[in-house]
């Protein structure tokens, strides 16, 4: 079995940020997924979703679901990250100060997302754009 | 315990889904993924952050209960918000470390 779900995240939207996250989150709900695996998929999701939101002005995520895990691939047309090294350590941020008022930017992001999957790929090209492809196993 | 509980015991306002159960523990931040990385499942979780992103976030956390302290109010959006997702909103008007201190003493006691 693999079902397959297609979102577009609109960008600099914040009432409307996390909505791909929460139907995917639900959708394994019915599935009887573990909580645990559940929580897992959603925080690295909406990390991403967020990041899209924040950075990128948006962009689309598929997600599919099959018998053994949950694969999520995240697409947008933004800046692209410029040093992935440093964006994967806990606290560096590039968010604005208008960002980090809404409670964001705490530079968890992609630390999060690292933390929370079994695999993280992240293919980002500078002013063309990101995908970071996450895998979540069900253990 | 469930969060009409708590909230009675800890002297917090509670302003929807007093019937959630708690049984994770208490967790301080108004960062919204230092929460998402590191507060308990099925916790309460104490902020000043009131928008609906903080309930978007203990969603995605299995956060059971947020408590907004320093006497901050959530506005209609967030506690609807709230209320669509079952989790319980409470506030305070202690600061987050006396608040959250309460909430420990209460859950530990059982």
């Amino acid at each position: 079995m693999t079902l397959q779900y297609h979102y577009t995240v609109p960008g600099d939207d914040f009432v409307h940020a996390g909505e791909a996250s929460g139907h995917l989150k639900g959708v394994l709900r019915q599935l009887g997924y573990p909580g645990d695996t559940i929580r897992r998929v959603a925080i690295s999701m909406y990390e991403g979703e967020i990041n899209m939101v924040i950075h990128a002005n948006g962009g689309e995520i598929d997600a599919e679901i099959d018998d053994r895990g949950v694969t999520v691939t995240l697409r947008d047309q933004g800046p692209g990250i410029p040093d992935v090294e440093k964006a994967m350590q806990e606290g560096w941020s590039t968010a604005s100060d208008e960002i980090r008022s809404q409670g964001f930017g705490a530079g968890m992001g992609l630390p999060n997302m690292k933390k929370y999957t079994d695999r993280m790929q992240i293919d980002t090209v500078l002013g063309v754009g990101t995908a970071i492809t996450l895998r979540i196993d069900l253990h | 315990m469930t969060a009409n509980e708590l909230c009675r015991d800890c002297g917090f306002t509670l302003l929807c889904c007093g019937d959630r159960e708690i049984s994770g523990g208490v967790y301080c931040c108004d960062l919204l993924s230092m929460v998402m990385g590191r507060a308990p499942t099925d916790g309460v979780w104490f902020t000043v952050m009131a928008n609906q992103n903080t309930i978007v976030a203990a969603l995605m956390a299995d956060v059971a209960c947020v408590v907004l302290t320093e006497g901050i109010r959530p506005d209609e959006a967030m506690l609807a918000r709230a209320a669509a997702e079952n989790i319980a909103v409470a506030t305070a008007d202690c600061p987050s470390y006396a608040a959250a201190r309460r909430a420990d003493d209460r859950i530990t006691a059982g």
